[in-house]
């Protein structure tokens, strides 16, 4: 009686155990911490600036040198937009303001922010189509945000988007007036959007998971307000001169300065795309990237 | 000792064990994972490489490119612009093809199980499937049937959703956006041609035609239309009108390739003197295809011109021979110089050496052999070679037509200019060369010139070279050997002869048969028939 004891009291929690690792096994998710990436974070916080210690970042993107030129665009076959422009329409590889600024700068928070989540403005982005170009040529926007993509030239523009993290798309607009909405939500950097029918329209769209981004005019300057206090890298991204960053550290209740300098010896270097911008959160959980992809398995 | 207890735990813990191990159910997976990856290594990984970027080993010598299974982009598919492709749109590319490519249908070669695997493989193969929901079909509903209205409207449409920027007027592919197209991969791209539809992508039917209007062809310059159907400037109706009015701009069937072209002989008036005499609309088309020329180096794999169009008459003093063919360009034409620069960058390795530069001509030559051969052997397809030359019509777009002797391609010679007997006139119209040819069949120079008999068959063969798309030299594209049969009018006899034979025949027969008959009765008695009459009997004995 006492042996059958000993074996009946064995049952029980070799099953309980055997019934724990089978359910457990096999399923990434079943990590402590409800699979979140970055290797055992805690859940993303809401809310999480507090405005008693929040500090910002001031700073410009500044060029020296002879910024590459830019080129005639030959609009002769498209009259209905050669009209909208008082003088020869240029490309633009760089746009230097009188001060020394760079125009058309994505500038963005890198890394820094893990745990934090934004919500996403509700204001739709808008990307217009006018006198064959885009306007903004640089559009800056957070993951999920709605674009409205508007067609202002009475002439068939497609709008072709191939990003490498975010499903691309290729929709056309033969008319004016025309508009629909998409919405990018994987954060990365940058998309290039472009026409088929006009070959020399072209822009790019950065989408970052926060709303610490900016674009810059030609005074070249950016700021970033109500940033917890912490260290920051952020990066400026230009589609001639390429990538540039720095390390940055917001002090509480307090703003830093940070300048970044381009000049003409950066023309050339590889300027990157679709890459992964910062997925450190559960925005865009249904398409990480492979960076993502790549944390969740260790 | 009681062992119950024991098995118990073992029937009870075992099966447990074995289904908690760790990628049990995951292994069953794998393994149909592992037999579509078998069939993918097998067949498919020479051109979209091992690991399904599309850069296998016979990658470089495609235009377009073999698809890059990684970012889960796929041309032919019944789901939206952006949206990825159902399992069945998968497949069917695997079972079908794309047909302006160079990928094939597999359906005759791989079983149903081998294909129903690949499928799998090939969506593994991108971190894009398995997330979020199964993409939707579009309804398409069903084609409605074609009427003139319908080509009306689809013409209108045409018109409105300004699909002629890219593919022209006639559907060429000769708009004025069409220099500058790439596709995403970054390769030049052509504007489908529309009067090809047998080359479409996706397929030539009016319900294959219909739906890429609605799902674009991702990955290419082609963008969805369904915006404006969301805008109310087109109906989906009209879009099927569209549809109708692209496939009519094709022929009702697609090209049958017959071995011999037929000269027909005009028995009254002048022979044509130029492409747009009306006389050639009722003249027969005989379709020669046309392929890259990959035997002799610098080879080219992607051609412009897929084949050329051939009418012919004669008049038994001379043969006027009308050739068409799609270009969008008079070659050299400056706004597709980067174009052709770029195709001789993509299309390598043999594109370094060629005889190509930025003034590169359109061309075609008509090859026929320098002498009629007597028995089977012909000249060497490639203009020949030195034991049997070719004799050519070569016409080029900066300069008019010359006659040439061909060694081997590469050395044709040009004929001293004396003895020049051909006479050329071309017309480029909405993106098509007509070059039509004529020359006196009998020349004074019968050793240099083919003699051109009537009532026989003579070899011919065409090869085209589109300048603007980097194409010179040994570079273009090329046909085997056909032949050209100058008809002579039907004699008169070929239809009196059986008739008189069938006359004769019937008379002479009839009366034959009637003489046996008669014959035969008088052997047995009176010629006339029946018995004779009892009185003429012989009285019979008592």
């Amino acid at each position: 009686m006492s042996r059958m004891i000993g074996w009946s009291g064995l049952i029980t929690p070799t099953l309980a155990l055997l019934i724990a690792a089978g359910c457990g096994g096999g399923d990434s998710g079943g990590e402590a911490g409800g699979g979140v990436a970055g290797g055992g974070a805690a859940a993303p916080m809401e809310n999480p600036v507090d405005p008693a210690t929040a500090g910002s970042i001031v700073g410009a993107v500044t060029f020296t040198g002879t910024p590459v030129a830019g080129e005639p665009i030959d609009m002769s076959a498209e009259q209905v937009c050669a009209d909208k422009h008082a003088s020869q329409p240029m490309t633009q590889p760089a746009v230097v303001g009188a001060g020394g600024g760079l125009a058309n700068v994505f500038v963005y928070v890198k890394s820094g922010l893990e745990n934090l989540q934004f919500p996403v403005s509700s204001d739709a982005a808008l990307l217009d189509q006018n006198g064959c170009e885009y306007h903004p040529h640089i559009l800056g926007v957070m993951a999920g945000q709605s674009i409205t993509v508007r067609n202002s030239d009475a002439v068939l523009h497609n709008i072709k988007a191939t990003p490498a993290e975010n499903r691309g798309f290729n929709r056309s607009q033969p008319q004016a007036g025309m508009e629909f909405q998409t919405t990018f939500g994987v954060p990365e950097v940058m998309i290039p959007v472009e026409c088929d029918v006009h070959n020399w329209m072209g822009s790019y769209v950065g989408v970052t998971s926060h709303p610490f981004h900016a674009v810059t005019d030609d005074s070249g300057a950016f700021s970033f307000e109500g940033l917890p206090p912490g260290d920051y890298e952020i990066e400026a991204w230009h589609e001639t001169y390429g990538v540039s960053s720095q390390m940055v550290t917001v002090p509480a209740s307090g703003q830093v300065e940070a300048t970044f300098e381009f000049s003409e010896s950066m023309a050339g270097r590889p300027v990157p795309l679709g890459e992964p911008a910062f997925v450190d959160h559960e925005i865009g959980q249904l398409r990480r990237g492979p960076a993502d992809a790549a944390q969740l398995e260790d | 000792m009681n062992r119950f207890p024991a098995v118990l735990v073992a029937a009870l813990v075992g099966p447990m064990v074995v289904l908690a191990a760790p990628g049990f159910l995951e292994g069953q997976e794998a393994e149909a994972t592992s037999a579509g990856e078998h069939v993918y290594m097998q067949w498919c990984s020479g051109c979209h490489g091992v690991s399904g970027t599309g850069d296998g080993p016979g990658a470089a010598t495609m235009l377009p490119r073999p698809r890059d299974f990684t970012t889960a982009q796929y041309q032919i598919r019944s789901t939206a612009s952006g949206e990825l492709p159902t399992d069945e749109d998968i497949l069917h590319v695997i079972n079908v093809g794309m047909p302006g490519t160079a990928m094939p249908g597999w359906e005759d070669v791989l079983t149903t199980q081998e294909r129903a695997a690949l499928v799998e493989y090939l969506k593994s193969l991108s971190r894009f499937f398995g997330q979020g929901p199964a993409p939707e079909p579009i309804d398409f509903g069903r084609a409605p049937g074609s009427s003139d209205e319908r080509l009306l409207d689809g013409a209108e449409v045409y018109q409105t959703l300004e699909c002629w920027r890219c593919h022209g007027q006639a559907g060429r592919g000769n708009g004025e956006s069409s220099p500058t197209l790439e596709d995403n991969g970054g390769f030049p791209i052509r504007a489908a041609d529309l009067t090809e539809n047998w080359r479409f992508n996706g397929g030539g039917t009016v319900e294959d035609i219909y739906r890429r209007f609605n799902t674009g062809l991702d990955g290419t310059p082609m963008p969805t239309f369904v915006d404006a159907v969301d805008a109310g400037i087109v109906t989906q109706d009209q879009l099927w009108s569209l549809a109708h009015y692209v496939r009519s701009l094709s022929p009702e069937r697609t090209p049958e390739v017959r071995e011999v072209i037929g000269a027909e002989l005009l028995t009254e008036g002048e022979l044509p003197g130029s492409p747009d005499d009306e006389r050639w609309a009722e003249v027969e088309r005989y379709r020669v295809p046309l392929v890259g020329q990959i035997v002799v180096g610098p080879r080219w794999f992607a051609p412009r011109v897929s084949g050329v169009w051939v009418q012919a008459l004669h008049d038994g003093r001379e043969l006027a021979l009308l050739v068409s063919w799609t270009d969008p360009s008079e070659s050299p034409d400056a706004a597709w110089t980067p174009f052709a620069q770029r195709m001789r960058e993509v299309m390598g390795p043999d594109t370094t050496a060629g005889s190509w530069t930025p003034e590169s001509p359109d061309r075609l030559v008509v090859q026929f052999p320098q002498q009629i051969p007597q028995g089977m052997e012909r000249p060497y397809f490639l203009q020949g070679d030195a034991r049997r030359p070719t004799y050519h019509w070569v016409w080029e777009s900066t300069g008019g037509a010359r006659e040439q002797v061909g060694r081997g391609l590469g050395s044709a010679t040009d004929q001293e200019s004396g003895s020049q007997e051909l006479q050329t006139t071309a017309v480029h119209q909405e993106g098509q060369w007509r070059v039509l040819f004529r020359r006196s069949l009998a020349t004074p120079d019968s050793a240099g010139d083919l003699q051109i008999p009537t009532a026989s068959a003579i070899p011919v063969a065409f090869q085209a070279w589109d300048g603007d798309n980097g194409e010179d030299g040994t570079q273009g594209a090329i046909s085997t050997w056909y032949f050209i049969n100058l008809q002579e009018a039907t004699p008169i006899t070929v239809y009196v002869a059986p008739a008189i034979a069938l006359l004769l025949t019937g008379v002479l027969g009839m009366v034959a048969v009637a003489r046996a008959q008669r014959r035969e009765n008088h052997l047995e008695g009176d010629a006339t028939s029946g018995p004779p009459p009892v009185e003429d009997l012989p009285p019979e004995d008592t």
